[in-house]
């Protein structure tokens, strides 16, 4: 196997202390300057990199990992950080000491990176061609028809279809992850000695990550390039990695050959990490089902739920095209139960939720608690509404950074005059204290709280009206591993309290399997296979859920996987022109409930 | 993932702030606050007590004010700030100029500021076609000539000082209008905003308690700036005779009447250009502080 030869190569080289290494990093200490004078956010760092290997950085954010990677591009941000003290050997030369200009000429290279959001690293205005051509010419004396053949080789290399079409094209007339494939075609089009990609599939769907990190695997093999991949994900971790560096607080916790760092954990801390991550097949244990049967009948239902926005163009701006985002939805949620919505980006999961929550006009039916709220007048739709709240994915967007966060999580009680002064105080402190902040937190800004403590706070509000739904859109997904696993307990234990059912909408199918009773796959804007959990994850039937539990990498270097099944073709556009209406799809029952598309 | 600089900041041991109440306290710590409010409390006082600050009357033509040729006096003991073309003592005119010139500035600007605001944030947030309408209004009068608008709403109504204030407003609001409309729209897609919607608060209350506030800075920049183009648009209406009718005093007419002997006596277009740039900077530098202080982000930064 081809995995296996690398894997053996890099380990070859680690072992064999005489090979000097491509990259060595020795003592290395990076400050920055804050309110508070500086501060450390990387310390007495040391690491040699082989020719040839892949070296993971892991750890959750703080943990000074991405700094390390600017530090070595010297790409620190000016004038807030600095290196404190170390060296950054790259072949002979100290990159620690090296001149702005000196390190130009490395950049790109001989140490090329690339970065997580391949949209904004990649200039919008200019064409793809024209990007890579000029990251050519800047390092190479080459002509610019030269330039040109080696710009469209790169994008050959990266296996993006259809190559010579691509180069005139813009960024944003690219996917995901054909953008991050140009950016990869960028860094390797020089061939440089270093490849450090800084967390390079995190804004990927699972699929693509699985084609990306692939693809970055085989060129590795076909370059020999040694690779620093930084990223907070075991699973990916597990599928790259020859050795692993743990970091935390800005120091290295452990380091070591990726199977003794999953099989054999010397720190406390690496233990703690891989015990948060999410697993397939670690989900709740059965005594904490409840019993779909003894349910009472639906709280939510939505029935053929269309979402479409209209698209102008043309001669006076005609609406000529529709973006069908979702197609055509039915489901039911009873009290108590937790529905996932899964699906990638694009799919019109988060869509669904927001015309459940009205915040996107929609047509077909949704009635919340027996009331069809298209029937309603605006008054009754407002008191009805009031059972469904929501939690969104970016708590550092989704709180008004300018009030504090007591009044923020008083304002639904407000709005909806519920309680005087006091008795809204009181209620407030009791819900601070239960989702795990203190009361006397309450006069904060929402700017001084972590990641995880503003989402205890959107837990909070959410919960604020006793709700009798709560929508967790991606809830978790920006969250570090272990603040992502002890927020889901508290949103399990939340249920058992308060009785609140959720609609969960997640990309990632092991914190999906770890929180469902019952699952949905969203593929285009249409359900393709819907079933409880243990339908869907033991027994899936639709191909595209397949290809999901498939694609979600295994924290385990055990079990990596050989070769992922590619696709050949981008999955279609959700834009359809008008009159050009999508394919229903039949849902077929194909036992117990469990329905898949045919 | 999104601040690797600054993680967990928790900011343990913070006083907990009390935002409201402490805004006056706050400002009087600033230096730079205090230097503009005391400007600005200067040229109030200036304004109210002009009679009796100044022994000669604003428009009296003074025989000793003119040199035996006929030319104006430079600043001395007997005219601190000189005198102007006509022998008028200038210091008195520009303590008597900035009651006109106050008016403009704060009423006139504050009103073209507030419409602007009510205009931009309704057609930010709502759309649709109340946004479209009001934005192409807007467009229209950004579009049609400022001076001609004011000359022809000033032809229609009988000239005061009043009226030429609310002229000025209804010319001067359109670029605010545009400017926070653009903001409100970018505004109302933050995530915050889908969350104020999502527990039933309602438009004027997202609005008032959750956009305004974010356009403050906004507000505060383009209301300085507004406070001299307002000073001198007055200075322009009454030069075309539908001002303030002369020989009352303001500091935009001051400027106007004796730009063209500049050379000769620059004191005349020196002193009331520093007044309207002083005062200008002193509003700048209190809203400046003000916008830093309602900031909760911004606390404990220089």
């Amino acid at each position: 196997m081809k995995v296996e030869d690398i894997k053996r190569s890099g380990q070859a080289a680690a072992e064999s202390g005489s090979v000097r290494p491509v990259l060595s990093v020795s003592g290395l200490s990076v400050a920055v300057r804050g309110e508070e004078g500086e501060r450390d956010v990387v310390s007495d760092l040391t690491f040699g990199l082989m020719r040839g290997e892949t070296l993971c950085i892991a750890g959750e954010s703080g943990s000074g990992k991405s700094m390390t990677a600017l530090a070595i591009m010297g790409l620190l941000p000016q004038p807030a950080a600095r290196i404190g003290s170390g060296s950054i050997r790259l072949g002979n030369q100290d990159l620690a000491a090296l001149s702005e200009s000196g390190m130009r000429r490395i950049r790109g290279d001989r140490i090329a990176m690339i970065f997580q959001e391949p949209m904004t690293s990649l200039n919008p205005v200019l064409s793809v061609g024209r990007q890579l051509t000029e990251a050519i010419e800047a390092h190479t004396s080459m002509s610019r028809s030269n330039s040109r053949l080696r710009a469209l080789e790169a994008l050959k290399a990266v296996r993006i279809p259809d190559a010579e079409r691509r180069l005139e094209h813009y960024p944003h007339e690219l996917s995901g992850g054909m953008r991050q494939r140009v950016m990869i075609a960028m860094a390797l089009a020089l061939n440089p000695d270093v490849l450090i990609a800084d967390e390079p599939t995190t804004a990927l769907d699972v699929t693509v990550q699985g084609e990306v990190l692939e693809l970055l695997r085989d060129l590795q093999r076909e370059h020999g390039t040694s690779v620093i991949l930084i990223t907070h994900d075991m699973g990916v971790v597990a599928e790259m990695a020859d050795r692993v560096i743990i970091m935390r607080d800005g120091r290295m916790v452990e380091q070591g050959r990726a199977a003794d760092i999953f099989n054999r954990p010397q720190a406390d801390y690496t233990r703690e990490l891989l015990a948060a991550v999410p697993r397939i097949g670690g989900g709740r244990t059965a005594e904490d089902r409840q019993d779909a049967a003894n349910m009472p009948a639906e709280l939510v239902s939505v029935s053929d739920l269309h979402v479409r926005f209209d698209l102008h163009g043309g001669f006076f701006g005609r609406v000529d095209r529709r973006v069908h985002a979702v197609e055509g939805v039915s489901f039911s949620i009873a009290p108590h139960e937790t529905l996932s919505l899964v699906g990638e980006s694009g799919c019109g999961k988060s869509t669904t939720a927001k015309a459940i929550a009205g915040l996107v006009p929609f047509t077909g039916s949704i009635s919340i608690g027996g009331h069809d709220l298209s029937a309603l007048s605006r008054k009754e739709r407002k008191a009805v509404r009031r059972n469904v709240q929501m939690i969104f994915q970016d708590p550092f967007a989704s709180l008004d950074p300018r009030m504090r966060v007591g009044d923020l999580v008083a304002e639904p009680l407000l709005i909806h005059g519920l309680g005087d002064r006091e008795q809204r105080h009181a209620q407030i402190a009791a819900l601070f204290e239960r989702v795990g902040l203190s009361a006397d937190q309450m006069e904060r800004y929402p700017h001084e709280f972590s990641g995880g403590q503003r989402q205890r706070i959107c837990i909070a509000r959410a919960l604020a009206l006793r709700p009798k739904l709560i929508i967790a859109d991606e809830s978790v997904s920006a969250l570090d591993v272990s603040v992502q696993a002890r927020v889901l307990r508290l949103l399990k234990e939340l249920q058992r309290e308060f009785g609140v059912a959720y609609l969960f909408i997640s990309h990632d199918m092991a914190v999906v399997e770890n929180i469902s009773d019952r699952v949905a796959v969203m593929y285009l804007g249409q359900i393709v296979e819907m079933g409880t959990r243990d339908q869907i994850f033991s027994n899936p039937r639709h191909p595209y859920t397949k290809r999901l539990i498939e694609a979600v990498p295994v924290p385990d270097p055990g079990r990596r996987r050989a070769r992922f099944a590619r696709l050949d073709s981008e999955i279609p556009s959700a834009v359809r022109r008008i009159g050009d209406e999508p394919r229903k799809l039949k849902l077929e029952d194909v036992g117990d409930g469990h329905l898949v598309a045919t | 993932m999104t601040n690797p600089i600054a993680p967990e900041l928790s900011a343990a041991g913070r006083m907990p702030a009390k935002p409201r109440a402490g805004v006056w306290r706050r400002l009087l710590k600033r230096p730079l606050a205090l230097l503009g409010l005391g400007i600005i409390a200067v040229v109030l006082a200036g304004a109210i007590l002009a009679p009796w600050l100044t022994g000669y009357d604003p428009n009296e033509q003074m025989f000793d004010g003119l040199t035996l040729e006929g030319a104006p006096l430079p600043p001395g003991a007997q005219f601190w700030l000189g005198t102007d073309l006509l022998g008028r003592d200038l210091l008195t005119r520009l303590l008597f100029g900035a009651r006109t010139s106050l008016i403009i500035g704060i009423v006139a600007n504050g009103v073209a500021l507030l419409i602007g605001t009510l205009v931009g944030i309704t057609a930010g947030y709502f759309r649709g076609w109340i946004g479209s309408a009001l934005m192409r209004f807007t467009d229209l009068m950004m579009a049609f000539p400022a001076l001609l608008l004011a000359i022809c709403l000033a032809a229609v109504l009988q000239p005061s000082l009043w009226i030429v204030a609310m002229v000025i407003a209804l010319v001067n609001w359109v670029q605010t209008a545009r400017v926070i409309y653009t903001e409100t729209s970018s505004l109302s897609e933050r995530e915050f905003i889908d969350a104020e919607r999502t527990i039933g608060a309602s438009a004027p209350r997202i609005l008032f308690r959750h956009i305004l506030p974010h356009l403050l800075p906004t507000i505060i920049v383009w209301g300085t700036l507004g406070i001299s183009t307002t000073v001198l648009l007055e200075a322009t209406l009454s030069y075309l005779g539908i001002g303030v009718q002369p020989p009352t005093a303001s500091w935009g007419n001051i400027i106007f009447e004796n730009q063209t002997y500049f050379q000769a006596a620059p004191w005349l277009v020196f002193f009331p250009g520093a007044a309207i740039l002083a005062l200008a900077l002193a509003f700048n530098l209190v809203g400046d502080a003000l916008r830093d202080i309602l900031d909760p982000t911004q606390r404990g930064r220089a």
